[in-house]
């Protein structure tokens, strides 16, 4: 009976995970056969020294793309990890019961909130405000700050959820040896937490390097290597969003190998998240 | 493990914006049982600039044939002159006269014309520039406003993404590719240039007159600029006096009798005031 029940099971288990396992492989083949095209033609080289991006007249280059992403997640992560961080302390060792439960329930609502709100009030208020500042707006700077508002939540939840699990006794025992509360933080929480805390910012930066409706909404999407915080620049995720509605042949098919690249970056990060979480925990426990 | 516990974060507000960015061009949806000689589903694909009409007309056609679903989806002028030809959709829809290449074995059936014009903030003190003034401006040869009798600012010119039918009407205005044009600032459906317009008192761009026409009698601050002397405006692309008219356009390969039912609505002065009430002219 047991020995039924199990079979059954595990039968049910086995071909859910494997369902899973192919929808990623199917999407990467996807992505690979629609942009095969692109890279058989064109080789993929060009797509990182062509003069530039104008895929009507033959130029394909992807690379200022490449690194607005970068650059815009970058910035993200600069301003989002201490925030995260701070708020995680703050609600895990300074804040009331009462007003950490209230204070981590606003933090999960901001996670909830639709990008294209958060792009549309970018494109309505932040980017006039730098505009006035520094013209035209829309930039690198506009996107960093939409995308460090977007990804804060997941930080200081991640942070915040590591340093719950550290052991009790940890913190009793630093208490024992006569640790204030800032030492104690310092010195024993946050390195017991780091592991959760560093898979909590490699998560962000997914969020982040996939993020497409607000970046197109206040990055500017001009495709040129950016100059300063101030320069406009265009994201893989935007010019995929762009142009991908009406591209054709040739021009569609590298908008597939954007895709692609956008997908090896992601997947590089998710290794790294990987390596984040088990590796370093294994270490510290063996 | 933390990992699996919260992975749902980005894929589940990723899913939400696009429904949200896709409700923005919100297919009408409004069918009812009842007898009707009609029946079915009728699909429309392309320019952003005519989908609003199209979705205005479906539902007038939809009270009148209440079997019907007129679904309208967006994606720009070659897609929908691509879906058309593919048969993907019944009637694909183009803010821009077809190429020759694209003509072949499509019919075209002109709903409305409209124009492409270059737009300024309203607190923007120029009103007129010329022709070679605006390529210059477009060229990265003029930057600053005060250069053509404007504030003492830099000129943000706003482009268009590659592929879109304003892009190509405006760089075979001027004679040029694409490419010439140093962009300040790239914007892609009409929607997200006036609102980039609106927040930059010294932005330039170019986009429908109709919907320029529109947003502006709503309260929109901008100002259409005059083009080599003609004023942009619903009665000079009428006229057909405005340089940069172009038609809006139903295109179909193959007929049923709903698609038939549907044009013979289109093409007909029953929806002159969904026209004008878009802010487009009428076809001659």
């Amino acid at each position: 009976m047991r020995r039924a029940e199990d079979r059954l099971l595990r039968a049910f288990v086995v071909s859910s995970a494997i369902g899973c396992a192919s929808i990623v492989l199917l999407i990467f083949g996807f992505l690979f056969a629609t942009a095969a095209p692109a890279g058989a033609e064109l080789g993929v080289w060009r797509f990182f020294s062509d003069p530039s991006w104008h895929p009507l007249e033959g130029r394909f280059n992807l690379l200022p793309m490449f690194v607005a992403t970068v650059a815009a997640t970058g910035g993200a992560l600069l301003l989002a990890t201490p925030l995260g961080l701070a708020s995680a302390l703050f609600s895990r060792a300074y804040a009331p019961p009462i007003v950490a439960a209230l204070y981590r329930r606003l933090l999960e609502l901001l996670s909830g909130i639709p990008s294209v709100v958060y792009g549309f009030w970018g494109l309505v208020t932040l980017v006039p405000l730098i505009s006035a500042w520094q013209p035209p707006g829309a930039s690198l700077l506009a996107g960093s700050l939409i995308l460090a508002v977007m990804i804060l939540p997941t930080v200081a939840l991640l942070a915040d959820a590591a340093i719950a699990a550290v052991p009790a006794a940890t913190v009793a025992g630093a208490t024992a040896l006569g640790l204030g509360r800032a030492s104690t933080l310092r010195r024993v929480v946050l390195p017991a937490a780091r592991p959760g805390i560093v898979t909590g910012v490699l998560l962000a930066t997914g969020r982040a390097v996939g993020e497409t409706m607000a970046v197109l909404m206040v990055c500017g999407n001009v495709v040129r290597m950016p100059a300063s915080v101030f320069d406009p620049v265009r994201t893989l995720t935007a010019n995929i969003a762009l142009e991908m509605g009406y591209a054709f042949g040739l021009h569609q098919a590298s908008l597939f190998a954007t895709g692609l690249v956008l997908w090896a970056l992601a997947a590089c990060l998710v290794l790294a998240a990987e390596w984040a979480s088990s590796g370093q925990m294994g270490e510290r426990r063996a | 493990m933390s990992i699996l516990r919260f992975s749902w974060l980005g894929p589940r507000v990723l899913l939400a914006a696009i429904a949200c960015f896709a409700c923005s061009d919100a297919p009408v949806d409004v069918a009812a049982p009842g007898p009707s000689a009609l029946a079915g589903k009728l699909t429309l694909s392309g320019s952003s600039t005519l989908a609003p009409l199209a979705a205005e007309i479906g539902k007038r056609f939809e009270a009148s044939h209440p079997g019907v679903r007129i679904d309208v989806q967006t994606g720009g002028s070659s897609r929908g002159i691509a879906d058309a030809h593919s048969g993907r959709v019944d009637i694909g829809m183009s803010s821009r006269a077809l190429t020759t290449s694209e003509g072949a074995a499509t019919r075209e059936h002109v709903v409305a014309r409209d124009g492409v014009a270059f737009a300024v903030h309203a607190d923007n003190p120029v009103q007129a520039l010329s022709g070679d003034q605006l390529l210059a401006i477009y060229r990265g040869e003029l930057t600053r406003w005060s250069e053509v009798g404007g504030d003492d600012a830099p000129i943000v010119v706003v482009d268009r993404a590659e592929g879109r039918s304003e892009l190509s009407l405006v760089a075979d205005y001027f004679g040029v590719v694409p490419s010439a044009f140093r962009a300040g600032l790239v914007c892609g459906e009409t929607q997200h240039c006036v609102k980039t317009l609106v927040g930059n008192p010294y932005a330039i761009a170019y986009l429908s007159v109709g919907a320029a026409e529109f947003e502006r009698d709503r309260g929109a601050p901008l100002r259409l600029l005059a083009l080599d002397g003609v004023p942009a405006s619903r009665d000079s692309v009428a006229s057909g006096a405005y340089p940069l008219g172009r038609p809006l356009l139903f295109v179909t390969r193959a007929s049923s009798p709903l698609s038939e039912a549907f044009l013979a609505l289109a093409l007909s002065p029953e929806v002159a005031d969904l026209v004008s009430g878009q802010a487009f002219v009428a076809p001659r």
